[in-house]
This record gives C-alpha cells, structure tokens and sequence, in this order.
C-alpha cells in the first residue's frame, strides 16, 4: 500500500502526526495504531488535577474527529516487528499491515525500581490513565506515601497527595530536585515550598529495600539505614524510550530514534516524532536532544508531517514546558542545559522571580515562577533569536 | 445550550455546549479549527485564544493575572476582546456566545 500512513503509537506525537498530515492534505489512508484501549487523552493532569479532583480523562479530541478527518484509529494495537525492505509491520495478533510511510511515535516507558521489594503491592508508577486511576483508587484509602524520584512527575504527585492530605516523603538521590534541568535557585525554591507544606524531603538519598508485609509495601529502607514506614509507593525515576522496534529493524537509534531536522530516521519512508526521537533542537548545546514534553512531541510531530506531506521544514519551535506544583507554577523557556552563566530577576522570598541562561553570552533559556508574562516574553524572545540566525 | 464560533475562513459553527464546561473543551469536542489548547487547559500555553462578541464580552467574569499575563503573549493580534477559551467557563446565560478564532495559536 504505496500510499498508506502507518503510525506506531497514539499519544501527543502520533495523534499530532496524522491529524497535521492529514491537514497538511496527505491524501493516502492514515492509520493511527495504539497500544492502549483509550482514545488519545491528556496526560499533563494526570499528576495533577486527575487526583485531586476525582479524575475524568480528557480527550485530545472530540469524539467525532477520527471520522471527520479520515482517519482510522485502532486502539489496543501492538507492533510487534518491522520489514523494512517489504515496508511491512507485524501486529501482535499476527496479523500483517502494509505501509507506503511509517511514523513511531511510541513514546517511552517508566523506569522501573531494581531494589529488594521492587515487585510488592502498593507500589505505583504514573504514564497511563490506567495508571492514574490505579493511583487515585489506592491513595484514597492510605495516609502514608512515599514518592522515589525528585523530578517532575514525583513532585506534582507529592504536590497533589499532600493537598489531598497524605503524610508524603520525597526520595530524590541526587543532590537537589530537579537536579537535571534546573538551577540550584529553582531546586531550593520548590523544595522550600514542598517543606512548607509539609512534604518532608529526602535528597542524597536512595532506596535499597522496599519492606512488605503480607505482600504490600509496609515501609522503606534508604541507604543510610533510615526506614520510612509507609502505606503507598509512587516512583518517578524518569522513563526509557520504547525505541526497541526501532532498532530491532536496523533504524540508527541512540537513547531514542535519532532523526534528523525534518523528522526523518535513517529510513527514507520512516520518521520519528515525540518521547522515543532524538533530534536536533537549535535551542541545544548538544548535536541531538530526546526532549520529554507536550510541546516537543507536537511540534516535532508536526515537522514529520510536513516531511510527509512533501514539504519539509527544519524544526525550529522554541522548547517551553511547565509544572504546577501547590500554588506554584513554573514555566521553562528554551533549553537551559549547559549554561554558563545566569541572571536572576526578583526574589525567590517573593514567589515571583526568573532565572536567565546565558551559555557563551547568549539567552538559551528562561525558567520563571508564578510570571507568566516573563515565560511569554521569554519565549517569543527565544523563538525570534533562533528565527534570525536561519 | 448553544455556542458559535466564527472560524478562520469567515464561517460560523454552532455547537451544543454544557454548562459548567469550558469553550476550549467545547471547542476541542466539537474539532474547531483553529484553538490548539495546548496544555489542556490549565492557563499555561496562551493556544486557545479567541476573540469574544464585544457586545457580551463584560458579561464574562474578567481574566485574573494569570490569564491577563499569558494574554500578552498570544501569537495572534491582541485586542480588547482577547481571551482564553480555558478560562470561559459556560453557563445557560452565556447561550449563543460568539466566539471568534484567531488567525494563528502559534
């Protein structure tokens, strides 16, 4: 099937694929493949809004929009393999599916805790709906939780089950939260907030053993021989690209697809979009960059579709992300890795302050809490720099 | 109840709304055009945007800091009318709202 669209995973960046693809006038059948029994639906408030008030998934869609736009949905789908050379998938179900263009967009999958107790009862992780409403079902009955991982999902959960009024414990092994993608200014502010809430946090510090007693988790034990008695165990430890197709089929693959700045895998009819693709980010101090958000996934995405549609475009959308956490909401422009130098504007002590990154004196990112005109501003600032230099 | 919107090409689209829902959640319920709703409607990405009927827009309770911060930085022209469709919560006095869709979210 010369012309047939197949896409490998239907979150943000699949969805975005064939919905820009099909806007773009991509004339061929579209068909989007999922492994979960859901229709696309939004995952930021999963952490968030989903357990404080009593969750309803939200549709990226109206339920009409798959026949309006043509294009055919098949939820509880699983690839199993790729034949390149006939352009071939294999389903889980044996069956066989044709395709003239492939676009993954599998996403990535959570990583898992290694330690003693790992496999025990009560222990959760957050990337699904089903997940999220394992999650929500088990915390309304328990007082104590314990989130392992200092990182985004871990904070907002431990946000959302502290405003539900949960003893929470954060474990974070590294030396601050978000020691990955923050400034030591914007770690302190958040683990303060957290604090002053009541979430008791944990940095430097590791689980060796999860406890369990009549096979649910009972407490924790950190490698500093403290152990933390609780009832619930929610782990953010970060997630694994699901690029294990995409290498099984001989596609260059390196911590995600590596795709180019049009979105296409080392495969002429393939491209890549979304958790599972490294691509070059002109924001970036490095060659390639596997960016975890709902902006990087849609406008990637829709790069691939241009790609697609016979109209290629190099990607060139400013990174922006953001996170709510209590009353806090904290904005990310550009990409912030690797700077040199910063310029902080206003005053943590006010709840209202930015942090500029300067790498080789030029602004590459803009992290801001509660100032979203700063994070507007920023972006649009960002978004021009890039635009100029191409 | 009822809600219109005026898309890019000039044409109208009456939809069926709920009360208590938001116009963006209508919007990307009924697949309008043109309103993005990128981060799902939390006041964070300023993508569902639209101008309001001058005619109605004081009825609506007026956009707090947060809305009012990210309306600065919408892609599309700012005008007095300017809001975020996540933060138009419907109810039956507002039936038959008009809604008009920027010419861009991004």
């Amino acid at each position: 099937m010369d012309d047939r669209l197949v896409i490998i995973g239907a979150s943000y960046a699949g969805l975005q694929l064939a919905a820009a693809a099909r806007d773009g006038g991509y004339a061929g059948p579209i068909v989007l493949l999922g492994d979960e029994a859901h229709a696309p639906y939004q995952r930021p408030p999963l952490s968030k809004g989903f357990l404080l008030n009593g969750g309803t998934a939200q549709p990226l869609k109206g339920p009409d929009y798959f026949a309006q736009a043509d294009i055919e949905f098949r939820p509880g789908t699983r690839a199993v393999a790729i034949d390149r050379a006939q352009r071939e998938l294999m389903l889980a179900d044996g069956t066989v599916l044709a395709y003239g263009r492939l676009g993954l967009t599998t996403g990535a999958r959570c990583r898992t805790l290694a330690c003693e107790g790992a496999q025990l009862d009560g222990i959760h992780y957050l990337r699904t709906l089903d997940d999220a409403a394992r999650l929500a079902a088990a915390a309304t009955g328990v007082r104590r939780v314990v989130v392992v991982g200092g990182g985004f999902i871990g904070l907002e959960v431990a946000a959302s089950l502290r405003t539900l009024g949960k003893d929470v414990s954060v474990i974070e092994a590294g030396e601050r939260l978000l020691g990955r993608v923050a400034h030591p200014i914007v770690s302190r502010y958040l683990h303060d907030l957290h604090e002053a809430k009541g979430v008791a946090i944990h940095t430097r510090a590791q689980v060796v053993r999860v406890a369990g007693k009549d096979g649910r988790v009972a407490a924790v034990h950190l490698d500093d021989g403290r152990e933390l008695a609780c009832d619930l165990v929610v782990v953010g430890i970060g997630v694994v690209p699901n690029d294990e197709l995409a290498r099984s089929c001989g596609l260059l693959v390196d911590g995600g697809i590596v795709v180019d700045r049009y979105a296409r895998t080392s495969d002429a009819h393939i491209v890549a979009a979304g958790d599972c693709a490294r691509y070059p980010n002109p924001w970036a101090r490095t060659p390639t960059v596997r960016l975890e958000s709902v902006q990087s996934a849609n406008d990637l995405a829709r790069t691939a579709a241009a790609t697609v549609c016979g109209r290629p475009a190099p990607y060139r959308a400013v990174p922006w992300f953001w996170s709510d956490q209590f009353s806090c909401k904290l904005q990310m422009a550009g990409l912030s890795q690797g700077w040199e130098t910063v310029e902080v504007v206003g005053d943590p002590a006010d709840h209202q302050f930015s942090i500029r990154y300067f790498l080789q004196g030029q602004l590459t990112g803009v992290d801001s809490v509660n100032q979203p005109g700063v994070h507007m501003q920023a972006r649009k600032q960002l978004q021009q720099a890039v635009l100029a230099t191409q | 109840m009822k809600l219109i919107f005026i898309l890019k090409d000039g044409s109208r689209a009456e939809v069926e709304a709920k009360a208590g829902a938001t116009a963006m959640e209508t919007a990307i319920r009924n697949n309008i055009r043109g309103i993005d709703g990128e981060c799902g409607g939390c006041c964070s990405c300023a993508t569902c945007h639209v101008y309001v009927e001058p005619v109605r827009a004081l009825l609506l309770p007026p956009p707090d800091e947060v809305e009012r911060e990210l309306l600065e930085g919408v892609a599309a022209e700012r005008r007095p009318t300017s809001r975020l469709s996540c933060q138009i919560v419907l109810s039956e006095e507002l039936d038959g709202l008009i809604l008009q869709v920027p010419a861009a979210q991004s």
